[in-house]
């Protein structure tokens, strides 16, 4: 060893190589339309050159351990999308707000797949 | 005979592409892979250098001490060249 181990305050709480770990989820899951369209946006900006693994990587740390305990793999995603997205000056907040308020306006079951 | 270095022991804030439990270690270069782009620049969509990537090779026992299950068992991982120094 060359010095201490690591000051665990140190590390970005993201940063948990070396950690201790419980089991590991092996059960498969399905995934709903929402979280395929997210996954699809991503290759879309990536292919535009609006968004690399590293910036969605980058916005995922600093959302902070309270995000990932709160909001889903997708919920997070496509936040860190939005947020490259905007500061790549592809749409405003305010663009982002109204379009949000359409959306919401069509009803809770505007989303859902009926044919998978 | 291997170059020898170390993780550069630094804890900046931000997007970091060298894990904390091996900022601080030694190991040996196992071999370069070549030039990319900082992903840590491209992160905040920066204009990005070319750096050169390692890979390096750590003992369990340089990682873990006296924890280590099996000392001589080695772990690879790649680093870029601003986080190595040689020793």
């Amino acid at each position: 060893m060359t010095d201490k181990p690591n000051d665990p305050a140190a590390r970005r709480w993201h940063d948990m190589g070396g950690a201790s770990a419980g089991p590991v989820p092996m059960d498969g899951h399905d995934f709903a339309l929402w979280e395929k369209r997210v996954d699809a946006l991503m290759v879309l900006c990536g292919s535009k050159g609006l968004l690399s693994v590293h910036g969605l990587r980058r916005v995922l740390e600093d959302m902070g351990e309270e995000a990932f305990e709160n909001y889903s793999y997708y919920d997070r995603w496509i936040a860190a999308i939005n947020q490259n997205l905007v500061e790549h000056g592809v749409y405003t907040l305010e663009e982002l707000g109204t379009r949000m308020a359409d959306v919401a306006a069509r009803g809770g079951t505007y989303g859902e797949a009926t044919d998978g | 005979m291997a170059e020898r270095v170390r993780v550069r022991s630094l804890y900046p804030p931000g997007h970091v592409r060298a894990p904390a439990y091996l900022r601080g270690r030694t190991g040996e270069v196992e071999r370069a892979l070549g030039c990319f782009a900082n992903p840590e620049q491209l992160a905040y969509a920066l204009k990005a250098e070319q750096k050169r990537l390692f890979r390096v090779r750590f003992t369990m026992a340089e990682l873990w001490g006296a924890d280590a299950e099996r000392p001589e068992d080695t772990l690879d991982a790649e680093i870029y060249e601003h986080w190595l120094e040689r020793i």
